[in-house]
């Protein structure tokens, strides 16, 4: 057992730096950040302000790091962070915020907050506190193979569905192919048309490509904990496969932390840069679109709109595949009026939902990407993240809402040029 | 003493000591910051960063507009101040003293309108701070202290120009020594942010722009 | 020195000045003084009728300044004329007797009017060493004032030594040069700051006490009549400050155009005196009208109030400098904070243990 309140309070040192200094010494408790914060927005409630939700790491970056905090803390004047302390932020760190990251384009002084909430939940789990659910999860991961924890005989049974619908054939381990795919668990268990989907269009743009059965599962709860040491192990999964079967390309499927992982954090957290490339499923599909290997035909004519996720858009960088692509299949592509980078977040992300007792929350702070939808009148919201597509269908189902969820690889292989080769 | 010699005094060694602890405080928080050193980016990078380091400096100064509600005061008197501070032509005068540069400076009346728009601006800050439920939650008693510090060297230096209240050379020696107060304060308060609301702007910015994310 | 029973009126009669002339003088000083027109005639009508008034005049660490101002008027004063009147039983630059016979005057004038002569003082006190840096007759100027100011009526200081240590007093002060009010302190003063003085404003104080007694004074023992206003809030070029328009230099199109002077280092905003209003040589003009920015000098401490020529508003100690240092110095002093930080985050770093699966529930 090496979690404890001391190890949490160690980790929490460990992880101040430069940047995390600069944020505390810059911030005035202005509130902006709650203004950008659907916890707070929709709820009313002040202690969502998302810069309350380091408050720990303020204070032990005051008491520790800066002459003038170890002065106060001499005469009495601040108090240690307690365990206590660690377990009421949970609350705050885990149970009500997405790591959306919009809080971080609104700070005047530019405060990335939740590249501080990502390390107080580092602190967090490593004081024993990460929630149960996610830490089932990572369990499950490592010693199962997948988030939900289903074993690779699952995949494979989806993986011949798809070839039998498809009369395609689908590789597993294969090497020195062009992409290695991963796949989020709720694409396998719920979006797995997926499957079949790409094998289509990456038959038509002639893409070779595998799966893994060492590494198949993308999603990675060791980083919603901030457990780097789980994430990297995560991690080191897919980069050992890869580099097994000699594969220079490893696409992140629709799922934004598992975009978040494997493409920013991953080479951090395992403390090299990997010796391949990593790339969102829809940046692919944007390059063979460049390439001319993505041949589409028809328009859908209905109001489509894009529910941009926040850990590939926002924090990721990918911004204009998707509105490259839309513009291919669609004619009617209507823009929220938040979008990309200042895009609502759906409310689920962040570990947010598979946390049980969060779940009214979620539900409550569904209502902005409502209103965000019921103002365009459209008949179909597309996005590319599977957990937001899975806490968008649940939120438009619970509104009794007549809007139709789509994952944007589906949308574009329902419309695949398919040219009769042999 | 007497208001000449605490003139006198506000002028000579009162603005060398604020001058002299300002500057030894801000030199080592921002040594504090650096040092604490930032970890190498591994992961392949869209863009060096620095572009994007700069522009977020840049950028984050021009109004979020979608909240004006909630900017807008603060912005106006963030605006005033920094005419005020650096366009009063007696200012100007002590800025050129200390660092050898001079840029010129506004005529009053300008400057009395920014005064004026900048006293308005912090007075309803400190009614939002009460009113807004975030902000009340956030402020403690330091951002009521840092307010007054900010506050008095406004007030001072207005009453002092149109020659109100006590007469003009104490009033002259109270907004100086209020400037001192508030030099004081910038290193050892959340008014730090004067300088490194940079460094956490850059951080962002830079990091931001290695992901290839709109800033 | 006897004469004591002269009334001015008298004296008048003897220079053949008229009643009305002398009235008209009463008013102008009323005026300056801001009395009313009735206290004017009540100040005309008590002068004429007051006795000889002894005043004994002490000179300590001076230049003569003072005296120079209030006795070289272009063409004979009405002003001169109180002077003229008083019996000025003791001035050792304008008497005729000098050595022991000086001295005795003044003794004698202590003892036939104990208790009720005026005790007018130029120059600073030195007090360093005992004293020794100015004497008199071998009499330190410290013991001197101390004998007077016993039996005095009332203390005038003139200019600026006497009231705030003046010149001598600049930093750093070899002689230990003090002001009258810093050594006596049972008997009134009356305050009369300059370098020089405006000899209006000396004599229409000394009219003031012979008819009304002492004028009310500021906080600094100024008469509130001479000094309540500051130059700036009455220099007739404080429109242009108002709107912002200085002079750069000397000779520059602001300069010439009669712009405020406040950027080449005008004291006028701090300074309290009649200059702008009275203005000097009868009238004639002062400082800042001839183009030059006020010095200050009837403030205390004007000599180290920063430079005559740096505005108002610049720091007097360098602050650049400091700064300069200061940055050096807390660059020291952050490096060390930094370098505790550093091992702080070191030891977190091996006390830091990895947290595993088994953490989570998991096996291994």
């Amino acid at each position: 057992m090496s979690t404890s309140f001391q190890q949490g309070i160690n980790v929490l040192k460990k992880v101040i730096d430069a940047p995390i200094a600069a944020y505390f010494s810059s911030c005035t408790s202005c509130g902006l950040c709650a203004q950008a914060c659907i916890f707070y927005t929709e709820t009313g409630n002040p202690k969502y302000t998302p810069i309350r939700r380091v408050e720990p790491m303020r204070r032990i970056w005051e008491q520790e790091f800066t002459l003038v905090g170890k002065a106060k803390k001499l005469l009495g004047l601040s108090k240690p962070v307690t365990g206590q302390d660690l377990k009421d932020n949970v609350e705050l760190a885990f149970e009500s915020c997405t790591t959306c990251g919009r809080c971080t384009m609104v700070c005047p002084v530019g405060n990335d907050i939740v590249y501080m909430i990502r390390r107080m939940r580092e602190g967090l789990t490593a004081a024993g506190l990460a929630p149960k659910s996610l830490q089932a999860a990572a369990v499950r991961t490592l010693e199962k193979g997948s988030v939900m924890g289903f074993p690779l005989k699952t995949l494979e049974a989806m993986i011949q569905a798809a070839e039998k619908e498809t009369g395609i054939k689908i590789n597993i381990d294969e090497p020195n192919v062009d992409y290695l795919l991963l796949l989020s668990s709720a694409e396998v268990m719920q979006f797995n048309e997926i499957i079949g989907a790409l094998a289509q269009i990456f038959k038509e743009a002639g893409v070779s490509w595998t799966f893994s059965s060492d590494a198949y599962e993308a999603g990675n709860p060791g980083m919603h904990m901030g457990a780097s040491e789980i994430e990297a192990q995560m991690i080191n999964r897919i980069v050992k496969a890869a580099e097994q079967l000699h594969i220079k390309n490893v696409i992140s499927p629709e799922c934004g932390h598992a975009y978040m992982a494997i493409r920013w954090e991953g080479p951090n957290v395992i403390g090299r840069p990997y010796p391949f490339k990593v790339f969102h499923i829809i940046e692919v599909l944007d390059n063979l679109r460049k390439e001319g290997r993505l041949k589409t035909t028809g328009l859908e004519s209905e109001r489509i709109t894009f529910h941009d996720p926040c850990q590939a858009a926002r924090r990721g960088g990918v911004n204009q595949p998707q509105r490259n692509l839309l513009n291919m299949v669609t004619s009617n592509f209507i823009e929220m009026t938040d979008n990309q980078s200042c895009n609502w977040c759906c409310g689920g992300g962040g570990g947010m939902n598979t946390i049980e007792s969060a779940e009214p929350l979620v539900k409550k702070v569904f209502n902005r990407k409502k209103k965000q939808i019921d103002e365009l009148d459209v008949t179909t919201v597309v996005t590319m993240c599977a957990t937001c597509r899975n806490t968008l269908e649940e939120g438009i189902e619970e509104n009794n809402m007549n809007i139709e969820v789509m994952g944007l690889t589906e949308l574009l292989a329902n419309h695949l040029l398919k040219e009769k080769k042999s | 003493m007497n208001e000449i010699e605490l003139l006198n005094w506000a002028r000579g060694p009162g603005l060398a000591y604020a001058t002299a602890i300002m500057f030894f405080g801000l030199s080592i928080r921002v040594i504090e910051i650096l040092s604490l050193g930032r970890p190498e980016e591994l992961a392949e990078v869209r863009d060096s960063g620095v572009r994007d380091g700069w522009l977020m400096i840049l950028k984050r100064s021009l109004p979020e507009v979608r909240h004006w509600k909630y900017i807008t005061a603060s912005y106006i008197f963030h605006i005033g101040l920094l005419v005020v501070i650096f366009f009063f032509i007696p200012h100007t005068h002590l800025f050129r003293d200390v660092f050898g540069i001079f840029w010129g400076g506004w005529p009053n009346y300008i400057i009395d309108f920014f005064t004026v728009l900048s006293i308005a601006g912090m007075l309803y800050t400190l009614v939002a701070r009460f009113y807004d439920p975030a902000r009340r939650i956030l402020s403690k008693m330091s951002d009521y202290l840092a307010w007054l510090v900010t506050f008095l060297p406004l007030v001072t230096g207005y009453m002092a120009f149109h020659r109100l209240g006590l007469d003009y050379t104490t009033m002259l020696a109270v907004h100086i020594l209020s400037v001192e107060l508030l030099m004081i304060a910038i290193p050892i308060s959340k008014l730090t942010h004067v300088v490194t609301f940079t460094m956490a702007r850059w951080y962002t910015g830079s990091n931001q722009g290695r992901r290839g994310v709109r800033s | 020195m006897t004469n004591k029973n002269n009334l001015l009126a008298g004296e008048l009669e003897r220079l053949g000045i008229s009643r009305r002339t002398f009235l008209k003088f009463c008013t102008s000083i009323g005026s300056v003084m801001a009395l009313s027109p009735a206290q004017a005639a009540v100040m005309a009508e008590k002068l004429v009728t007051v006795k000889r008034q002894s005043v004994i005049w002490l000179s300590f660490q001076e230049c003569t300044g003072c005296t120079e101002s209030i006795t070289r008027s272009h063409k004979p004063s009405l002003e001169s004329l109180i002077f003229d009147f008083v019996s000025l039983d003791y001035h050792h630059t304008l008497q005729a007797a000098s050595g022991h016979a000086a001295e005795q005057a003044r003794e004698q004038a202590m003892h036939d009017n104990q208790g009720k002569y005026i005790l007018i003082v130029d120059g600073s006190i030195p007090i360093k060493d005992d004293g020794v840096y100015s004497t008199i007759a071998g009499m330190t100027n410290l013991d001197m004032l101390q004998q007077v100011a016993k039996d005095a009526a009332a203390i005038v200081a003139v200019g600026s030594c006497a009231t705030f240590g003046g010149l001598p007093k600049a930093s750093p002060n070899p002689t230990g040069a003090v002001s009258v009010s810093d050594i006596v302190h049972d008997k009134p003063i009356i305050n009369i700051p300059g370098c020089p003085p405006i000899p209006v404003v000396m004599t229409g104080v000394l009219a003031h006490v012979l008819t009304f007694g002492i004028p009310e004074l500021d906080s600094m023992g100024r008469p509130k009549a001479f000094y309540g206003d500051s130059i700036h809030d009455r220099c007739y070029r404080r429109p242009y400050y108002d709107r912002g328009q200085f002079a750069k230099s000397f000779d520059d199109e602001g300069a010439r155009k009669g712009w405020c002077l406040y950027e080449l280092g005008c004291k006028g905003p701090i300074t309290h005196n009649a200059c702008a209003t009275v203005k000097w040589n009868n009238g004639t003009s002062f400082p800042i009208q001839s183009g030059h920015g006020c010095l200050g000098c009837s403030e205390p401490d004007f000599w180290d109030a920063g430079g005559f020529y740096k505005a108002l508003s610049t720091g007097t100690n360098s602050p650049g400098q400091w700064a300069t240092a200061a940055l050096a110095a807390g660059a020291a002093a952050g490096l060390a904070s930094a370098y505790l930080n550093k091992s702080s985050k070191a030891d977190a770093e091996k006390d830091h243990q990895p947290v595993t699966l088994e953490d989570m529930g998991g096996k291994s």
